[in-house]
């Protein structure tokens, strides 16, 4: 009795073991491909040059990642102010009122609305609007996904700031917003910079909104009021093409993506520690 | 003016937060109204029937929603029933039975594998995984399980590797992470006194997690559900690259299938017509329909669980 107890403890266990090592595993494995196909590619050119026609030597994605790069700042300096402020509303004004319930609600359904149905609208709105695919609407499209996760950081952060550092605040005179600004951003800034960090993470691999609104190029632009050349999308075409130098420079784009990706993640993880080590 | 600030700064900066607070609703309204205004030319034509016909051919302009729709439902579905079982071993073993030391890294690794883009997957899943996955699951079960009675056709067809089997494995390791952090958050919030009561009469693990731990956290798990399902149905890269791209309902589940999010990633830049472009503005709205239903469930059910 004892033993067939103790029996199926230990394979209960056992098998408990064997889905987190599968889990650990899919992770390594896909890292492990990454690097196989794409540390090949990994060279000079893969920054300088721009992306080559179709079957030809050479090239890389210099325009791809200035692209990515140009749209997630863009993205992520129009949702910063927008994301902070509705947080610090939904903390400090709305708290438990119905109304600040209802648009905690919707920016949940905000977060979870499939991206793709992001560029969907942004085509509507922008592309359909000002005739033509754009970096702007790639940045709108991008904003739109980083917002609730900013909005929704901000509100946690900012209601872990102690009711009495306000009442410390208010108490001198200081009126509210210079307390707020002040005071308990100040408070809890590191654990604002890592939901912003978290939310460039995530945008800076999102492909599908991108499809219809910043489309794709060819060409090394700086101009968000052009098509804009991008990683995720490149890499879609590239690696879907039958063309074995086009194939080359979608892995090592997914390898600098998804490492550049990881490494954010990390360091949002490492950051508050860092800071609340410092202060100690 | 700056003496005058102070009280004007403080309407100013309520009004500031309001207006961007406010703008959400705006936002969400306007996704749905424009998902509708673009779907209304495809709605109009087509009717009621959009949502139930099987028709998709863009030469003679005739468009359905229901090979997408059916795509969808069924790789979100394997997704989460290939997850469930994983994703509660995985929390069980890093909430419950692993040592601190081991259980940090362990997690961090299992969250990485939600930062991992969409596109990352579909290219592995199409490169890597598909072919080893037709080559030995599918060659295994094309001789050993197809001629078993009804479950049999699930599993007859040709191994290419991609298909909706296929799509619903990867979609399950896409969710994961997002299960497993749900689970062990409802599991941290069993009170110890439980746990030391039971082991107190000289239960084993085993018996203290299936039968006190898991009782006690059945409806935040049921709700975890839900919203790992929400995040399968809305997917779209790593479908694209891995359900084989073919607008048609079959049986197996080896053949290929499409989704409503790999029918829009393909087709939406090269449609053909107008109609088209509502029709796939349509399988959106469908879309959009879904998920809003499902997350909402999933939100009050774990809301009214923390509560």
């Amino acid at each position: 009795m004892i033993a067939t107890r103790k029996l199926k403890n230990g394979i209960f266990k056992g098998l408990c073991l064997a889905a987190t090592l599968l889990g650990v595993g899919i992770l390594v494995v896909i890292l492990f491909t990454l690097f196989q196909k794409g540390l090949a590619g990994l060279n000079w050119a893969l920054f300088t040059e721009v992306t080559p026609g179709p079957d030809a030597q050479g090239g890389g994605l210099a325009n791809a990642i200035v692209g990515s790069v140009m749209m997630t700042l863009l993205g992520i300096l129009i949702a910063t102010p927008i994301g902070v402020l509705a947080g610090t509303w939904l903390a400090e004004y709305g708290q438990q009122s119905k109304t600040a319930d209802t648009i905690r609600f919707l920016n949940g359904m905000l977060m979870s609305a499939p991206s793709i149905l992001i560029g969907l609208f942004v085509y509507q709105m922008v592309v359909v609007t000002m005739g033509h695919f754009s970096g702007w609407a790639g940045s709108i499209a991008l904003a739109i996904i980083a917002l609730p996760v900013i909005i929704s950081t901000t509100e946690e952060m900012l209601k872990l700031v102690p009711t009495s550092l306000r009442e410390a605040g208010a108490g001198l005179g200081t009126p509210r917003w210079k307390v707020t600004v002040k005071l308990s951003y100040r408070a809890v800034g590191t654990g604002i910079i890592t939901g912003i960090l978290l939310s460039v993470a995530r945008i800076s691999g999102e492909t599908a909104p991108l499809l219809f609104t910043a489309l794709n190029s060819s060409f090394m632009t700086t101009n968000p009021n052009e098509p804009m050349a991008n990683l995720p999308v490149t890499i879609y075409q590239f690696a879907m093409s039958p063309y074995e130098s086009w194939n080359q420079l979608a892995w090592s784009g997914a390898l600098l993506i998804t490492m550049s990706i990881l490494i954010l993640n990390v360091l949002s993880r490492v950051l508050p520690r860092l800071k609340k080590r410092r202060s100690a | 003016m700056l003496r005058a600030l102070p009280r004007d700064g403080d309407n100013f900066f309520r009004r500031a937060s309001f207006a961007s607070a406010g703008l959400i609703s705006v936002l969400m309204f306007a996704l749905m109204a424009s998902l509708v205004v673009g779907a209304w030319p495809a709605l109009h034509k087509f009717g009621p029937g959009f949502f139930f016909s099987d028709d998709w051919n863009p030469v003679t302009e005739q468009f359905g929603a229901a090979n997408a729709l059916y795509g969808t439902l069924v790789s979100s579905f394997i997704a989460v029933l290939l997850a469930l079982p994983v994703g509660l071993a995985v929390s069980i073993f890093l909430s419950e039975l692993c040592p601190q030391w081991l259980s940090r890294p362990l997690s961090i690794a299992i969250e990485l594998l939600a930062a991992v883009p969409s596109i990352i997957y579909g290219m592995w899943g199409l490169f890597v995984f598909a072919p080893w996955f037709g080559e030995s699951f599918q060659v295994w079960a094309s001789d050993h399980l197809a001629d078993l009675p009804v479950v049999g056709t699930l599993f007859q067809g040709p191994p290419m590797g991609v298909g909706l089997l296929t799509s619903g494995i990867i979609l399950a390791f896409m969710i994961l992470p997002i299960l497993t952090s749900l689970i062990k958050e409802a599991l941290s919030t069993v009170p110890n006194v439980l746990r030391e009561a039971t082991y107190g009469i000289g239960a084993t693990q085993f018996e203290v997690i299936a039968k006190v731990l898991l009782p006690a956290v059945k409806g935040p798990i049921f709700g975890a559900l839900i919203l790992a399902l929400g995040r399968a149905l809305g997917e779209t890269m790593a479908i694209t690259f891995v359900i084989g791209g073919a607008q048609t309902i079959e049986t197996s589940l080896f053949m290929p299938a499409t989704s409503i999010s790999a029918t829009i990633a393909e087709q939406f830049n090269e449609a053909t017509g107008q109609l088209h472009i509502s029709s796939l503005i349509g399988l959106g709205l469908v879309l959009f329909m879904i998920t809003f239903v499902v997350m909402g469930t999933a939100r009050v059910l774990l809301r009214r669980n923390r509560k």
